[in-house]
């Protein structure tokens, strides 16, 4: 199978400072790989140059055998590439439903007509349905956002992002912050996502990592120093050195 | 329709009974003007046209979170190229001159809307003072097509439909005011609603977010400004025909800055707090300016100053938000 | 040869004016991020009152001016403590309400008190007169104008840079919770600079007033060539500040040289197309 995602030798400094450095990963179809990394590993500069909100110094990054380093995030968005974010960025005053049929009206290319109600297009109220259903978000459906608890504005993120039907989902640490009681649900979404979906999870939480991934890369000082399998990571020498190097510089810090 | 839910049927009826409510209302409201002041209708007319200016407004304030201090350019385009079609190129029909006027004001609100659009935050505020002082001084430098200062005359519009001459007293003018902002109110309603009014409202509360949706928020609120210029532009057009002069009064920076006061005395990003705002306003404006004229401004500030403090949501919304507090206490 | 000289002294003295009344907004903008759009409104509160002291009362221009300064602070503390405390980190939108509301307010009250005509303030006999400096000879007022803008450049820069007020007002720009952490007193640090950004407003007002007339509508007038400024130079950044100043007044009054008729236009125009260029400011850190 062809990869439907790939990053071929991205680099960016800022100044001097080299924060990706030839960094290259490549994703088929289906694929669940989690990107983890100590802090200051340069995830978060990653996330922006794949998302666009970064141009790269050099480098390509590839959705679907086509070259989008040039595209701005929207057009991306459009082509298929989508994220979740960190922290929860929703409309505060509108309705969970509101935001699906607003995910789905803007890719079927609805989202500029200025006539009609989406409450009235059955086939934008089925899909919210079945999503709300698979994801167990139905009881809040058409509650404000700013009303429902912080586990289900996680969840309605996962569903704002399928409602884009994306080829390649990014999901930037999609438990972060939801209560310990709640991850389960978060699990069994994740779980649950397609399975011809390449989805490619920033995460922390090792536990959500290893139940989640079948292919781990680690990212230390912007470069990749392991692309294999969950098995093999805490194997990895570099893996331990970065990890508990950092873990040992931290508590002498501390 | 067959797959309708029961959200569905709940929630369709409930917000087109709203409407029908709504336009009562203001049907109401109209008629009990026209028999209490039958010797003042021209300024009940100039509420209605300021009114469909304080709603232009309301949509890139209101619903898309853009600040503007240069919005009566929209307006003033509306009624000079109505005035203008009058005046010069004999097009006297009243409807056709609304028609001139929306089109004036949507390529007002076209060529502001790019440009005031291409700053965020202070840059935004500075172009869209700038706009609206340069659409000022264009329409007094040419002179030839506006009258500068001394004001563009010569317009008279036909009967409408051939029928209701514009009289002295202003009742054609004012019944035609009143189905103008009928229709805009109804017009805006579904906008407001439609998918294009949901992702303004999701620009309002985060940009970002929509754009990660593959939304193009430049481009929505671009469409939004032609849109607010054509609504502004029967205002502006309404005023011309009412009036029967354009003055650059129209176009300046005080007519913007009323106009976001009435917005926010009446409540930000609801029609009718809008509709309300500009009511009370004028209203005021008129019992203040007619007692004393020199303190007019200062009232404004002050009441500007006081809706700020006490009523950030302005009265629609504290009415609103009162009303809910009262429904909760008695569920 | 001689006109470009004096058009370019009149656009320097021109630009520095505006550099003493704005660079007050630009550091309280920086500083406590309000979207001030009533500054000018103290400048004009200043030219009104050394107008008054000067002509009405027959003080002197040095002592007019000293009551003027001390008086626009006294008129503007209280609004400080009572308005503005307010809306500090509050919407943009509330932020312009506020603040317009505070300049139609003012101008409302100047146009009850002094009237809606132009007020001189009669200058010193000894900068009435041309300066011989040699070569050319040039209007004694327009060089204390670029004196003054000089001083005050000077002397903000030495009280941000080498003071320690200085440094806890550039703490407090760059991050106010963490300056508070550190135990400086935010709220006192906001309210020095306010007042000096209103004295130094007003003390712009009385000596431009021959290059900006007083007038009670001075506060709208010029309103958004003191926010041009602030938004092309970066809010809280002097070098920035100087900078749009002296293009402002290079653009302002070579337009109205070459176009007499069309100045304003002109002027507008060019507002438009820098901020168009430059959305993020000159020096590039306006935010």
């Amino acid at each position: 199978m062809s990869p439907v995602f790939q990053v071929e030798r991205l680099r960016k400094s800022f100044g001097g400072l080299a924060v990706t450095q030839d960094v290259s990963i490549a994703m088929e179809p289906g694929d669940r790989v989690a990107l983890i990394g100590p802090n200051g590993a340069g995830k978060t500069t990653f996330v922006n140059l794949v998302v666009g909100h970064l141009a790269p110094d050099s480098g390509k990054v590839m959705l679907a055998g086509s070259d989008v380093t040039g595209l701005d995030p929207v057009r991306r968005v459009r082509q298929g590439l989508v994220r979740s974010f960190q922290v929860t960025r929703l409309f505060s005053d509108m309705t969970p439903q509101e935001h699906v049929a607003l995910a789905i009206l803007q890719r079927t290319g609805r989202s500029g007509r200025v006539l009609g109600h989406f409450q009235a297009m059955p086939e934008v109220m089925d899909e919210t349905r079945t999503l709300f259903e698979t994801l167990g978000l139905v009881a809040v459906a058409t509650r404000k956002v700013a009303e429902i608890a912080y586990g289900q504005q996680r969840l309605l993120e996962i569903a704002i992002a399928l409602a884009l039907k994306p080829k390649v989902l990014l999901l930037d640490e999609p438990a972060a912050g939801v209560p310990q009681s709640d991850t389960p649900r978060i699990e069994a979404a994740l779980a649950g996502l397609p399975p011809d979906l390449a989805v490619l999870m920033i995460e922390h939480d090792m536990d959500l990592v290893f139940r989640f991934a079948k292919r781990v890369i680690v990212l230390a000082a912007g470069a990749v120093i392991f692309d294999g399998s969950p098995q093999d990571v805490t194997k990895n020498a570099r893996v331990r050195e970065v990890y508990l190097g950092n873990y040992a510089n931290d508590r002498s810090a501390a | 329709m067959t797959a309708a839910s029961d959200t569905q049927s709940a929630v369709q009826p409930a917000y087109r009974r709203r409407d029908l409510t709504g336009i009562a209302v203001i049907l109401g409201i109209a008629a009990i003007g026209y028999f209490l002041f039958p010797n003042n209708l021209a300024l009940l007319t100039r509420i209605l046209a300021i009114a469909l200016l304080v709603l232009s407004l309301d949509l890139v304030t209101g619903f898309c979170g853009v600040a503007t201090l240069g919005h009566a350019a929209l307006f003033g385009a509306g009624a000079y190229a109505a005035g203008m079609a009058a005046a010069h190129w004999g097009i006297t029909d009243p409807i056709a001159m609304v028609v001139v006027g929306a089109i004036g004001g949507a390529a007002a609100g076209l060529l502001s809307g790019v440009i005031i659009l291409r700053g965020h935050g202070l840059s935004q505020l500075v172009l869209s003072i700038a706009v609206i002082h340069l659409f000022h001084e264009a329409a007094n430098k040419a002179s030839a097509y506006t009258g500068g200062s001394d004001g563009l005359a010569g317009i008279s519009p036909d009967p409408l439909f051939g029928l209701f001459a514009f009289d002295l007293w202003g009742r054609t003018a004012y019944g035609f005011g009143v189905a103008l902002l009928v229709i805009v109110f109804v017009l805006l309603r579904i906008l407001v609603r439609s998918p294009f009014g949901m992702l303004c409202r999701g620009i309002r509360e985060d940009p970002v977010r929509v754009g990660a949706m593959g939304g193009s928020v430049r481009g929505t609120l671009v469409k939004m400004y032609v849109i607010s210029g054509a609504v502004a532009g029967v205002g502006g057009a309404l005023n011309a025909i009412s009036t029967q002069v354009v003055g650059l009064d129209s176009l300046s920076f005080t007519t913007s800055a009323e106009a976001l006061v009435m917005l926010v005395l009446g409540g930000t990003g609801s029609l009718y707090g809008a509709l309300l705002g500009t009511a009370v306003f004028m209203w005021f404006e008129d019992v203040v300016s007619a007692a004393n004229p020199f303190h007019w401004l200062t009232m404004v500030g002050a009441l500007l100053i006081a809706v700020v403090l006490f009523a950030p949501r302005g009265l629609f919304g504290t009415a609103a938000l009162l009303l809910d507090r009262l429904k909760e206490r008695r569920r | 040869m001689q006109t470009i000289f004096s058009v370019a002294v009149d656009a320097l003295a021109y630009g520095m004016v505006l550099f003493v009344i704005s660079i007050g907004l630009s550091v309280t903008m920086g500083l406590m991020r309000v979207v001030n759009l009533a500054h000018g409104a103290f400048a004009m509160i200043g030219g009104y009152i050394a107008s008054y002291a000067a002509s009405d009362l027959g003080l002197g221009y040095g002592v007019a001016m000293l009551i003027a300064v001390i008086g626009t602070i006294v008129i503007a503390v209280p609004i400080e403590r009572l308005l503005y405390r307010r809306i500090y980190g509050a919407p943009e939108l509330t932020q312009v309400l506020m603040t317009i509301g505070i300049t139609f307010c003012v101008i409302g009250i100047a146009n009850y008190v002094f009237g809606p005509t132009l007020k001189t303030i009669p200058l010193p006999d000894t900068l009435r007169g041309p300066v011989d400096l040699g070569f050319r000879s040039i209007a004694a007022h327009r060089l204390f104008a670029i004196a003054c803008g000089a001083v005050v450049a000077v002397a903000l820069w030495f009280l941000l840079e080498r003071t320690p007020f200085g440094v806890k007002v550039r703490a407090t720009v760059d991050n106010a919770a963490m300056a508070a952490s550190l135990g400086v007193r935010t709220r006192i640090i906001y309210a020095v600079s306010f007042a000096v950004a209103v004295g130094l407003a007003a003390f712009g007002g009385i000596v431009g007033a021959e290059l900006l007339p007083i007038e009670p509508y001075y506060a709208l007038r010029y309103m958004v060539t003191f926010l041009v400024v602030v938004s092309v130079g970066g809010a809280g950044s002097i070098p920035g500040a100087l900078l749009a100043c002296l293009v402002l007044g290079g653009i302002d009054t070579t337009g109205r040289y070459l176009v007499p008729e069309y100045g304003e236009f002109f002027f507008y125009l060019a507002v438009i197309a820098i901020v168009w260029i430059f959305p993020h400011g000159l020096l590039g850190r306006a935010k």
